[in-house]
Order: structure tokens, then sequence, then C-alpha cells
């Protein structure tokens, strides 16, 4: 396949900075921005440009201390469509016990000539602990409980693409907000984007003052079904709970479970949304996360497009 | 025989109630008096536009050594206590071996003899091993010179050996030092439980984990009658239920720290390890009400809660680096920003709280400057502007939140037992 000829820079766009920390500090414009270099990437996909030359010569290193699969998948794929050579680095172990500490890992990745860092790491804060000591461009793809913006940035992505805009909508976030960074991001870029926010959850699983960011407050799906537009699922964090916040997975499921019978109660047009990987049968029912109103799968593809946007628009800052 | 004669100074002595202008007299190492004059004198020290008070007291130091001197040793650590206008401090017991015997705590008292630069008091640890089973041997630890008991930054959660150990400490009229924090519900948390632990996604330390835990420890000290400090309180709920405790004349004491008084937990927005203090950072309510208790004397003293780490310990992401800040150089700047200058106290409220205060507490037989005394004290500028720099720190822990900071106040002579160990450069 031949790489086509590049830059292909949506005109208009705002966006200024040298790194992707999270969604909490964008304007609505550098969100858009980044939404619509993403529009671009996808529109020259489906002409078949799936190959393009905008980061040649550039090294995207993938730092990732915490298990995941689709989104170091995902961000290789993006960094390989536009050219950039990859280097993976994974380590599910605490820098501590391997003796090297996070920093001089990542010291070691910027010596072999990375020029962007997608770093994946337990701890809130490590994204900007590289931003402040590499001279790198630092993409977080997942900070501990803190944020996940590209995952956001999908998330509003897909539902800009089937809704037009984000304006007025009423978006559920249910399940694990405590430990969730993706309801975090999908906060802070829905309210700066002027969506109607609701989280629903169980009350442990809902951290205090979280009103604060902008967001209403439900513990109780069903009271909610019939307002949402969009219903995000999120995963249930097994591995991040210090446990005991809820009784059983069944009282779970069943008090916060998106089955048929709530899909039926649901608006017509709701568009089901989940972060993934999903547990069949626990926040999700096969039926749902098969059916017509699942945007699942989309979401997937448009990760893609999202981040090839964010690698192309940071690295538009190092020229 | 050395007569050392301080004149023209702003003499502040609380424990005698005198503020005042005038010249102090020491000799051979003990107060002679103020106003008192010699034929012959030594040292002639011109204290015009300076404080002259007692020695300054830190009743909560870590000095790492035995153990970890790759973050302080107890020569570094006195020095950086002489810099900061101290002359005396007491030693935490969470070294390594734990200060859990009396050769322990000799070894810290024979180390800062050593050293020659402050008085080091060492504080001994409850448990054995601060393993939280059995009591250490106390009694040997008294005659070792140990001050106080504690687990230092770790809670002593069983109440029935806070129990006993408030029982038992009785005998030698020596309080139980406690970290007020009940365990299970901070664990693995960084910072104070509110707004910005949300925001950022961290997990957080309640207020109530101290309400609870002082609670507890109140209800054991009124029932034992054995004398509780309350370590490093932070929270308004604290303030209230000392402030009751003392009405009903139970024997609490409690300090706070000077970064409790100028820091909110916004602070952890940057992720830098340096904001990162158990306890933690709160919110400005809590600052308002711990001020109240400073004003109306239910928080007894102020202490530094001085913890050097190595940078390469702190340097890490804000989960694995250690709770802590180096505190001993900083303590009077700061109390001058939060306490002094918003006007708070005065400068004779503020002395006490560093030296009746914690005299009070430690029952050392420091801290005044009556005719007799151990000629322990401290000469404060109280108008010098200057610029934090770690770097310039005798402390070896350069990890304080503070670097930078544009501060006024400073010890500017200090001596000890009537000799000058410290001079400020500056």
């Amino acid at each position: 396949m031949t790489a086509s000829t590049g830059p292909q820079t949506v005109t208009g766009l705002r966006w200024t900075r040298r790194h992707l920390l999270g969604l909490a500090d964008l304007s609505a414009e550098e969100i858009t921005s980044i939404l619509d270099q993403a529009e671009e990437f996808k529109r020259l996909a489906a002409a078949g440009e799936t190959k393009l030359n905008a980061l040649a010569g550039t090294v995207v290193a993938n730092l990732f201390f915490e298990n995941s699969t689709r989104t170091r998948t995902s961000f290789s794929l993006a960094a390989k469509r536009l050219s950039a050579d990859t280097i993976d680095f994974s380590s599910s172990g605490s820098s501590l016990s391997k003796g090297e500490t996070f920093l001089d890992t990542a010291r070691n990745i910027e010596a072999m000539g990375a020029t962007q860092v997608v770093v994946r790491h337990r701890t809130p804060g490590a994204p900007h602990l590289l931003a402040k000591s590499l001279g790198v461009n630092v993409l977080n793809a997942g900070d501990g409980t803190r944020e996940h913006p590209t995952q956001a940035l999908l998330d509003i992505f897909t539902i800009r693409e089937r809704r037009g805009t984000l304006e007025g909508l009423t978006v559920a976030l249910v399940g694990d907000i405590l430990h969730s960074r993706v309801a975090r991001s999908n906060i802070f870029g829905l309210t700066t984007l002027g969506a109607r926010v609701i989280v629903c959850g169980p009350a442990t699983l809902i951290p205090p003052h979280i009103e604060e960011l902008g967001v209403e407050v439900s513990y109780n799906f069903d009271d909610i079904l019939a307002e949402a537009d969009c219903i995000n699922l999120l995963r249930v964090q097994f591995e991040r709970q210090r446990g005991g916040f809820f009784p059983s997975v069944r009282e779970y499921a069943h008090l916060f479970g998106m089955d048929g019978p709530r899909l039926r109660r649901a608006k017509d047009e709701v568009l089901i949304l989940a972060p993934g990987p999903i547990n069949r049968g626990l926040e999700i029912t096969p039926e749902v996360a098969d059916g017509g109103h699942s945007v699942i799968l989309d979401q997937v593809t448009n990760g893609l497009m999202i981040r090839m946007a964010c690698l192309y628009l940071l690295n538009q800052q190092n020229q | 025989m050395t007569t050392i004669h301080i004149h023209g100074g702003r003499i502040i002595d609380p424990a005698q109630q005198i503020d005042r202008t005038a010249d102090l007299l020491i000799r051979d190492g003990n107060i002679v008096g103020i106003d008192e004059s010699s034929e012959s004198v030594d040292e002639s020290i011109d204290a015009a536009g300076l404080i002259v008070c007692p020695g300054l007291i830190d009743l909560h130091v870590a000095l790492r050594e035995p153990g970890f001197e790759e973050d302080e040793t107890i020569a570094s650590g006195t020095a950086a206590a002489l810099a900061g206008g101290f002359t005396s401090v007491a030693s935490m017991p969470d070294t390594s071996p734990v200060v859990d015997n009396r050769a322990a705590a000799e070894f810290i008292v024979l180390q800062a003899e050593r050293a020659g630069n402050c008085r080091v008091f060492p504080l001994g640890a409850v448990t054995k091993d601060h393993a939280a089973e059995e009591l250490s041997e106390i009694g040997q630890l008294v005659d070792g010179g140990a001050v106080a008991f504690t687990g230092a930054k770790k809670p002593v959660a069983n109440a029935e050996i806070m129990r006993r150990a408030l029982e038992y400490t009785r005998m030698f009229d020596r309080p139980i030092f406690n970290h007020p924090q009940v365990p299970e519900l901070v664990s693995k948390a960084v910072m104070h439980d509110g707004y910005y632990s949300t925001l950022l996604g961290m997990p957080g330390m309640p207020a109530a984990s101290e309400s609870i835990m002082i609670g507890r420890d109140i209800a054991l000290a009124e029932m034992t009658g054995g004398k509780l400090h309350l370590m490093c309180v932070s929270t308004a709920d604290a303030v209230e239920q000392i402030r009751r405790a003392k009405a009903r004349g139970i024997a609490v004491t409690a300090d706070v720290t000077p970064h409790h008084l100028v820091l909110t937990d916004e602070s952890l927005q940057s992720f830098d390890s340096n904001f990162k203090v158990d306890p933690p950072l709160r919110t400005q309510e809590h600052i308002d009400a711990l001020i109240e208790g400073l004003k109306d004397g239910t928080i007894d003293a102020i202490c530094s809660d001085h913890q050097p780490f190595a940078e390469e310990k702190k340097a890490v992401e804000v989960d694995l680096a250690p709770f802590g800040i180096v505190g001993l150089e900083t303590v009077l700047p700061l109390c001058v920003k939060s306490l002094i200058e918003p006007g708070h106290l005065d400068w004779p409220e503020l002395i006490a709280l560093l030296s009746t205060g914690p005299e009070r507490i430690l029952n050392i037989n420091k801290g005044s400057l009556h005719p007799g005394a151990d000629a322990d004290v401290t000469l404060i500028d109280p108008d010098v502007s200057w610029i934090i720099d770690p770097a310039d720190f005798r402390s070896q822990g350069r990890n304080t939140p503070f670097a930078g900071w544009n501060v006024s106040g400073r010890a500017q002579t200090v001596i000890v037992g009537g000799q000058v160990r410290y001079r400020s450069e500056a």
C-alpha cells in the first residue's frame, strides 16, 4: 500500500497543547478540534486512505504499566496508520518492584528517540510527572482512577456522530463512578460541551462532592431510564476495589444491570455505550449489547480515529 | 567561665510573662537574669531589632538515625533544628531498630551529644518493635532518657493497648503521643477525602478518621487518668473535641504543624509528592478552626513534623511516595505568614506555642529565661525577608513544598547551654 501525502489538518482548529493529560482543563473549542480532526480521519478512511504519512519519522512509545488490550492496540494501530514507528513497553508490576523507577524507564524510552509517549499507569498524575520530566508529547491512556481522555473523546465522538451535537442531551453514566477514570473524563468533556450528565450507581461507588463537578446523582436506575438520551454502562472494576462496595454481583445486576425490560422503558432513540471490556450479564445483557441501540462496536472504530487525531495534533506542536 | 551579654533586644519569655526591651546575661551555661550586668563579658551580642526568647522546642521530629541515614542523620537533623531556631527537639522512635529499649534511647542521646548541635529528647515506642502487641519496656526507656511514648506515624490502633499504655505511663508521669487516625478508613489513601480527591480520582482520608480516634483516646484518657497528647491534629472536629475534653479537666494536649495552616488539599492538583503529608492537607474551614484552637489555647504547641526523605524516595508516583515533608527550617517563617502577619497571634503568643507549650507536654525543664535556667536562647530577626531555597537547608532532606516562597522571620543566633551554636549567614 502506498502512503498518501498529508497533511490533512482540518481548518480552524484551536489546538496548541503539547500534552493530552485529561479533559478537565480543555475548552469546548479544544475538544471540538479533536473531534473534527477525528472526523476528517474517518472520512479519509472511508475513502480508502487508510495509510497516511503524517507522522513518518516519528516514534510513538506505548508505555503500559497496567494491563490493557484494546487501548494499547488502538494507539498502536493509530500510530501505524500515521506512519510512525512504534515501541511497546508493558509492565504490570509496580515500577519499584522492578527495581527501576517509572521515571527512569520513561527516560530510557525517550533516549531511544521516542517523540510521543502514550502512558497508562495505575497512579493519578503519573502522566503529569512524565510531562514535567521529559521533552516528549505525553498522551494519557488512563491514570489510575483519574482520567482516560481518549476513551471519553471516543464516547463523545460516537454520540455526536449519531446526534449531531452534545448540547442539551442527557447522558447517564451508570455503575462504578468512584473507581472510573472513564466516568471522570466523560463528566468533564460532556459538561464542557453542554450535555446534562446524571451519574447513577450504588451509593458506595459514587464519591463525595461529585455534584460539584456539575452532575446530578441518582441511586435508582429505573428512575432515570426515561430521561436519558444516552446510557454509558461502566464496567464494574473488580480489580480496583478494596472490597465490600456491594453485597453481590447478583444484586448489582438486579439494581444496575441494563437488560431487555429496562431497554424497553428507555427512550426509543436511546444510545447504549460501554467502554469495555464488558462483563456480559453483569452491567449489560447480551440482548442489549448486541441489539439495535448498542453503539459499542462503533466506539471501538471511532477510538482509532480519536487516537489518530490526538497523536496528529500533538505532533503538530513539535513542528 | 564564659559570660555572654545580649543587649538591646526585645526579650520575650512567656513563662515569666516578660515582653520588653532589655539585656540578658548568661554565665557558665546558665541564665543569670534580665537587666543583670557583669564586669567582664566574653561575648557581647547586639540584639537591637531582634527578639530574644527561650530556645524553641520541637516536639515532633524524625531524625531517621539509626537505620535511615540516607534520609537524615542525628547530626544533620540537629543542625537543621538550630537553623530553625530550635534548641531542643523530641525525636520519633520509628527508626531501625525501633527505639523500644534503653540502649536505643541512649544511642540517640549519645549521637546528639557527639554532634554538638541542639539537645535531643528521645521518644520511646509504645510497643515492642512497633508491632502493637506488647508494651515496650517503658520504665527502662525512661531511665535511658525517653520523655514520652508513641507509635510515631502508626496510630495505636488497638484500644486495649492504648488503655494499658495510658495506665502504665502514669507511674512515670509521661504522656502517650498518638497519631489520631483510624487506619482502616485511610487504607491506600494519599490525600484528604473531599472535592479534590474526587476530582483527581485519588483515594481519600476522611476527616472522620481523625474524629473517631480522638473520641476514643479522650475516653481512654478520662478513664485511665493517663496523659494523652494528640499529634498533628488537622480537623475542625478535633479542635472541638479537645476543647470540650479540656473543659472537663481531662489531661489532653495537642499540636499542629505550620503546613496544615498554610496549605489545602487543592495543592495536590500538582501531583507533587511534597504535598503528600499525614495527616493530609485539608480545607480552609479546617485551617480556620485550627487557628481558632491556637488562639484560645485548645492547641498547646506548634511542631514541625519534620519528615526528611532522600530525593529518590519522593521522586516517584504520588501513591508510592512516602508521606511527609521537612519542616525544621521553615516553621518560624510559616508561623509568621499564617499567624503573625494576619494578626491571629502576637509574638509572645507564638513564642509560647514554640517554647512553654511543648515544655508543658514534654516536661523537660526547658523553655524559660528565668535565672538559673539552662541558657538555651534563640535570637529571631522578625522582619528579615528571605526566599526558601532547599539547597540551603542543613537538613539532608530537600522534600519541601515551600521552595521559592518569599517569607519573613528567621532565627539569627542560637545559643545552647550558654554556647553560641548557630549564627545566620544572612
